[in-house]
């Protein structure tokens, strides 16, 4: 049996399991209409405004930094299934690349990115 | 190198093969895989939800006996229906259509959940030939789509249009794109030293040797650091800000209700069980007995449990453990989370995949140091 075809088995069947939990919900499940009900709930209080606004900068900082090591890591995977292989002078080369990340790193450290304000 | 054990009398091995042995002989090959893929999927539904009702039940009685209280006795034996009774009560509820949301983006939310938590569930091997997805990039694939459960939350969020909604997917998003990292180098950790990502041949070379051992020093840190990452990346015990009750109400699921809700709670455990499950695979041998080369008597004993139960019991002594943390330590604050990741982990994680290269380049590790297989 072909892994890719039931790979696509699988992602259907996760899809059918939502779309039949919300069909029978949307079979048995009361329904009502009210006005208030369609409210945000924040605990009581009437909401102000809408919440898609701007946001904290702090956040976009860190997935940026997440991005640079993530593609780090896509780089590292396939170079560590083949280690044994490519012997020292595979390790040298790496250490060189991990470090550089590391550099990004420590300025992102200087820089106070990693100090929530 | 398989070393498939045929003389265990429990393993479901032989049902597999006699049953497909039974379809080729009667049908036509496109019928034979048509039935077959419709059985693997409706057996993958049926362990995912059974797993999930588990888990739900056991992390309340287990809670109830951690805080001193009896926990769930009411419906059935030892409260044993409690979770199908839940099940049950959350699919006649109403779901709510709030009037300012994005509607679309608020209905597909739960699909991104559901989808990343069951296929990466089904790509873990349960025993043996209990196996349905076996790619050769195995742990790639379990990250990468394991990793899309974030959308979900995050278009959870973004789309209710409550600011405690908001917030929640905000630190959310912060802390699992956070700790993805961590948790993809502690598993690179292993990939450099079993030298494949194949879950099959990780299990097979751990036969007599298990990963946490045959890597000794480098293999601990990496298995402590993926179950603190993995422990993060659910959103659980000391970690769980993106829902912490008294802060945020629910968090990034504050306007779901009913089913929709339900989807949520059914991935955070699947999230859970899977997260326990590919560090029992990984790091402790996953459906393979504790076997010691050399002592026969002892590894006959072992190998006469079957392979599923090992598997179950590795993972659920993970989750036990995970819930141990869960309640004994209060939670952090936002930004001791990130420093946690930024300056500990990640950093120690690094170095430890260096020091990973040299143990398996000079041959320190135990399989070369004793010769095993």
């Amino acid at each position: 049996m072909n892994t890719l075809s039931i790979f696509l088995t699988v992602i259907i069947t996760g899809i059918i399991l939502v779309i039949g939990g919300l069909g029978i919900a949307l079979l048995l499940a009361p329904k009502s209409d009210n006005p208030q009900k369609g409210e945000p709930y924040e605990c009581g209080i009437p909401t102000r405004g809408t919440s898609w606004m701007h946001f904290k900068a702090g956040y976009y900082l860190y997935a940026i930094l997440y991005l640079m090591f993530d593609v780090e890591a896509i780089f590292l995977f396939p170079w560590s299934t083949v280690v044994r292989t490519l012997g020292l002078q595979g390790l040298i080369s790496i250490v060189f690349f991990i470090l550089i990340l590391g550099l990004g790193l420590a300025y992102a450290w200087r820089k106070d990115i990693l100090k929530w304000i | 190198m398989m070393l498939l054990n045929y003389s265990q009398p429990l393993e479901l091995t032989k049902l597999i093969k006699w049953f497909d042995n039974l379809l080729r002989a009667s049908l036509p090959e496109f019928w034979t895989l048509l039935i077959e893929f419709v059985v693997v999927a409706l057996a993958l539904l049926a362990v995912y939800v059974v797993v999930a009702l588990l888990l739900i039940y056991a992390e309340r009685k287990i809670t109830a006996f951690f805080q001193a209280r009896i926990g769930p006795n009411r419906a059935g034996k030892w409260g044993l229906l409690q979770s199908p009774a839940d099940m049950i009560k959350i699919l006649l509820k109403e779901i709510i259509k709030i009037s300012r949301s994005d509607r679309f983006l608020f209905f597909a939310a739960p699909f991104f959940m559901i989808v990343a938590s069951f296929a990466t569930f089904a790509a873990i091997p349960f025993g043996q030939s209990l196996h349905a997805i076996d790619f050769n990039i195995g742990v790639l694939y379990v990250i990468a789509i394991s990793s899309l459960g974030i959308i979900g939350v995050f278009l959870a969020g973004w789309s209710s249009n409550n600011k405690y909604s908001m917030i929640g997917a905000m630190r959310s998003g912060a802390q699992f794109v956070s700790y993805e990292l961590s948790a993809g180098f502690a598993l690179m950790t292993i990939v450099v030293l079993s030298g494949t990502m194949q879950f099959s041949e990780m299990i097979e070379g751990q036969r007599y040797c298990w990963n946490i051992f045959n890597g000794h020093i480098s293999s601990l840190i990496a298995f402590v650091i993926y179950l603190i990452s993995g422990h993060a990346e659910t959103n659980r015990g000391p970690f769980d800000l993106p829902e912490a009750e008294s802060e945020l109400t629910a968090g990034y699921h504050t306007e779901y209700s009913g089913i929709m809700f339900g989807y949520y709670y059914l991935a955070e455990y699947l999230n859970m069980f899977v997260i326990a499950s590919i560090a029992t695979t990984v790091f402790l041998g996953g459906y393979l007995p504790f076997e010691i080369q050399g002592w026969d008597g002892f590894n006959q004993i072992m190998n006469y449990i079957p392979s599923y139960v090992w598997f179950f019991g590795k993972t659920f002594v993970l989750i036990f453990l995970s819930l141990w943390v869960r309640w004994s330590f209060p939670r952090l604050r936002i930004d001791q989370l990130l420093n946690l990741e930024w300056k500990y982990l990640l950093p120690i994680n690094l170095l430890n995949i260096v020091l990973m290269v040299l143990l398996v380049l000079t041959g320190l590790t135990l399989k070369d140091l004793f010769g095993i297989l």
